[in-house]
């Protein structure tokens, strides 16, 4: 990619991210949302398509996250059991340094607890290639909204709802959406240096030839346990982060979305060219704003209007934008014969 | 005294009732280019396979320097420093010539901290330019290595093996599919590895005039059986080793 | 325990498991023949089956009888699978594999919806009006379950000996043994990919069919069908018919037991916890092999 590119990209979204919620205050739920949308492709991307482990299963950490945030903001000032019992949070208080204290290790531990879990579920399907990884991962993701849809401890199917936040509603709405912000631009720097170092060459060889990988000497496990977990970890973030602006946690619509998020963040990842940093990015931003555009136009046709779309972009549309482009002007990303005489 | 890098002892492997190899024993010795010849299905690429990890042996021994290394998987194989091409090429095909030599290094001593290393440091991208020049692929250096003619495709492998600075090299038929008039050339860069990078070459090899050239010693299956070893002469004039190619068995 | 308790209640459980496990077994035949002539890997699958249940059971509503409504189903779907081919899985076919694999989960969504959109999410039964018989005192077996349970093995006779005898059975092994060979013999592989995947399709409508009568439908059970075909297909090898028919059944009676023990929010749970424990025992197989799941 092209440096001066990224450049005069990087400026304007960063400006756009900050004024947004000032120019648009009625939006700023749906631009939190975009965030989160792009911090989700970006995640998804360094397993499907740098490394080309197909994950159905990634929201699995949204999840992870998700519940893993609102118990340790709970747990560490109340019983967990109790206050689920209570079904939330009007009977419990938590004072100002308790919320935030619990907030910020809450979302910490998300990302490490997501992270973590990636790394022990990866023990176990990363024997599995191609489909087998698909749909090992997909089995987890809907496994996981079905077990904890039967945990009492933390709700069960009725869920959990997240502490209270102790200022104003338009504080808490600016608070979180500078949260997804920054998270969704974290992910981003993160995986631009991450795919600039060994770990980039690593997965993309991966994705090329594992067999050839391994017979090279790659470390392949340990790269792609690192991968997923890297993964996990923002899209734990994001599910810390989402959980605390729904107010309320509940195990298959908000926590382990297989068939919305989950669907959504493969989709955004294809329409904008997998394997490539940007491509995700302009997915994201592409899907999130005609859906919210269009959503309402379809009169509950919207969910038929995205199966046709995933496989319209899957059967004619592969590449995805980002690499047509590079199909179309392989000189502007470097593709070219270069002799020894013009470099010296 | 020579010194035996690899060392096959009495190994069997068998696919499902066939079997592919029988008791088979060989040296490879340290530091020199040795032979492995045989009639199409006579078990060559069975016994790659097996000395190289990539599938379990039903009996006997392998060692490498003098570890028991049949119960090791690949990637553990190939950072002791034994490193196998494959038969139909292969090599990273979405990634340019240049980002498939830089990840080719040695994965030897690599750390956790390693993974997220600086990847073209100036003596790492030095290396790397020597190389693709040696193969002759230096114009071609950012250009997506899939796109390259299978010939060029076949060269690159070879660089990243070298890159990979491996003890000793198992190369499964480095000139099928080459075009004759580059057949020269890759004999001549062969040798050169071993000479200069002195690397072991454990090869096998279809073109008999190549092999006969190139190696010093020969090894020669039939039947996934063992048939004759010697020198280059004595499997020339070996009536086993023609009566095996001629189908008289 | 009742189940200790009351012994004659295993009866029950495992005569109901077995029946509705020759549906789930005819299903994954259907998979396992489009995965392994094919090489596709159809997550739409269950779909496909409610699709054929919602068929008989529109019928149904429409004063036909349910039973005339398999027939029906199996042509309805074989030219529903036909124009899918055409559309799509001939253009993903020769791609790599999580293409057929997203494609079809696309479809999956698409079917779903639409059925929703037509029949709404209600769960639905077709009413067969067969009688329910007593035996053994408490145990109670619908006449109609009996009967599903034997045209579940008619038609998976009628498969395989179509595979057998036919000429397009011929045409279809041989084109699942060697693609390229099967063309230079004169095949035309496009029309045998075809016709296996219409095949398949008016396999699931059977089941479906069937299923409508016997247990429930709904528009999104699609998925987990989808899954207990892969937990079958993946359990037994996609070349292995009696090893289908007894992971099928398996199934049946497992999910009605843990049903029945854990409770009946566990049944999706215990599918997918079926699917990953036969994905990790592959991976151990393999491990030994020094290989792994592909």
């Amino acid at each position: 990619m092209n440096k001066n590119f990224s450049f005069k990209l990087h400026f304007p979204i960063l400006v756009f991210g900050i004024a947004a919620p000032f120019l648009f205050p009625g939006l700023q739920l749906q631009i939190a949302t975009l965030w989160v949308m792009v911090l989700f492709a970006l995640t998804w991307d360094i397993m499907g398509g740098q490394m080309g482990y197909n994950s159905l299963g990634n929201i699995l950490f949204f999840g992870v996250g998700m519940y893993t945030s609102v118990l340790f903001q709970v747990g560490q000032f109340a019983d967990i059991a109790e206050y689920t019992s209570a079904h939330g949070g009007d009977s419990f208080t938590f004072t100002n340094a308790e919320y935030y204290q619990g907030l910020i290790i809450g979302i910490i531990m998300s990302g490490v607890v997501a992270a973590i879990t990636a790394a022990l579920l990866g023990w176990t399907v990363f024997g599995l290639r191609g489909p087998y990884f698909a749909i090992g991962t997909l089995g987890m993701a809907i496994a996981a909204g079905e077990l904890m849809g039967t945990w009492e401890w933390v709700g069960a199917g009725s869920g959990i709802s997240v502490p209270v936040f102790p200022g104003g509603a338009h504080t808490r709405s600016l608070l979180f959406y500078f949260l997804t912000f920054g998270a969704a631009i974290l992910t981003f720097v993160t995986l631009q240096w991450v795919y600039k170092t060994r770990f980039g060459l690593a997965v993309n060889a991966i994705r090329d030839d594992e067999e050839k990988a391994e017979a090279m000497g790659i470390h392949t496990v340990r790269y792609k346990t690192v991968a997923w977990s890297i993964s996990a970890f923002f899209v734990g973030i994001s599910g810390a982060l989402f959980g605390n602006i729904t107010g309320i946690i509940e195990p298959l619509e908000v926590a382990f979305p297989t068939v919305t998020f989950g669907i959504f963040m493969v989709a955004m990842t294809l329409l904008g060219g997998k394997g490539t940093l940007w491509g995700p990015v302009l997915g994201a931003v592409l899907f999130h704003t005609l859906k919210e555009v269009t959503w309402t136009y379809f009169l509950g046709w919207q969910w038929v209007a995205l199966g046709v779309l995933i496989i319209i972009n899957v059967v004619f549309f592969q590449q995805g934008i980002m690499g047509w482009l590079m199909e179309k002007f392989p000189e502007k990303f470097g593709i070219v014969v270069e002799n020894k005489e013009a470099t010296r | 005294m020579t010194n035996y890098i690899i060392e096959v002892e009495g190994v069997s492997k068998s696919y499902g009732g066939v079997v592919a190899n029988k008791g088979i024993s060989m040296k490879v010795p340290d530091g020199k280019i040795t032979g492995l010849i045989g009639p199409n299905g006579s078990g060559k690429t069975t016994l790659f396979n097996s000395i190289v990890g990539y599938h379990p042996i039903d009996e006997g021994s392998i060692k490498f320097k003098g570890e028991e290394i049949s119960t090791y998987r690949v990637p553990k194989i190939a950072r002791l420093g034994l490193l196998r091409t494959f038969q139909q090429t292969r090599i990273y095909s979405n990634m340019n010539c240049i980002e498939n030599m830089l990840i080719s290094i040695p994965h030897r001593k690599m750390g956790f901290a390693d993974m997220f290393g600086e990847r073209e440091d100036k003596q790492t991208m030095e290396e790397v330019e020597r190389l693709l020049d040696f193969v002759g692929l230096y114009e071609k250096r950012r250009l997506r290595s899939g796109d390259l003619s299978f010939g060029q495709q076949k060269l690159l492998e070879f660089a990243m093996a070298l890159m990979n600075k491996p003890e000793v090299l198992l190369l499964d038929e480095p000139t099928a599919g080459i075009n004759p008039t580059l057949i020269n050339g890759l004999i001549d860069r062969l040798r050169r590895a071993n000479e200069e990078f002195g690397i072991t070459l454990f090869v096998i090899e279809h073109n008999m005039r190549v092999i006969m050239n190139m190696a010093e010693s020969i090894y020669c299956l039939a039947h996934g059986e063992m048939l004759a070893h010697g020198s280059p002469d004595e499997i020339q004039n070996d009536q086993r080793v023609i009566d095996a190619y001629l189908g008289a068995h | 325990m009742v189940l200790v308790a009351a012994p004659v209640f295993n009866v029950q459980l495992l005569l109901d498991g077995l029946f509705i496990g020759a549906t789930f077994a005819l299903a994954a035949y259907g998979l396992a023949l489009v995965w392994g002539v094919m090489n596709v890997k159809n997550l739409a699958q269950g779909d496909f089956v409610i699709m054929g249940g919602y068929i008989a059971w529109w019928l149904g509503t429409q004063g036909i009888h349910p039973l005339w409504g398999l027939p029906i189903a199996i042509v309805v779907m074989f030219a529903f699978g036909w124009g899918i081919y055409v559309t799509i899985i001939r253009r993903v076919i020769d791609k790599d594999l999580f293409t057929s694999l997203l494609a079809t989960f696309g479809l999956a969504i698409v079917i779903a919806q639409l059925l929703n959109l037509m029949f709404g999410p209600e769960v639905q039964t077709a009413e067969s009006d067969f009688a329910i018989r007593q035996i053994l005192g408490v145990v109670t077996v619908a006449e109609i379950k009996v009967l599903a349970f034997v045209l579940c093995g008619i038609l998976a006779l009628a498969v395989v000996i179509f595979m057998k005898k036919s000429r397009m059975g011929q045409a279809i092994r041989a084109t699942a043994q060697d693609p390229r060979a099967a063309r230079v013999m004169g095949i035309d592989t496009d029309k045998v990919y075809a016709f296996t995947f219409s095949l398949n399709a008016a396999i699931c409508g059977a089941a479906g069919a069937l299923i409508s009568m016997i247990w429930v439908i709904q528009p999104f059970y699609g998925i987990s069908y989808s899954i207990r075909s892969f937990v079958i297909v993946t359990a037994a090898g996609f070349g292995n018919l009696p090893g289908v028919i007894m992971a099928g059944l398996g199934l049946g009676v497992m999910e009605n037991y843990s049903g029945f023990v854990l409770g009946a929010e566990f049944q999706q749970a215990t599918v997918v916890g079926l699917l990953l424990l036969v994905l990790i025992w592959r991976q151990i197989q393999q491990r030994k092999l020094r290989q792994v799941v592909s």
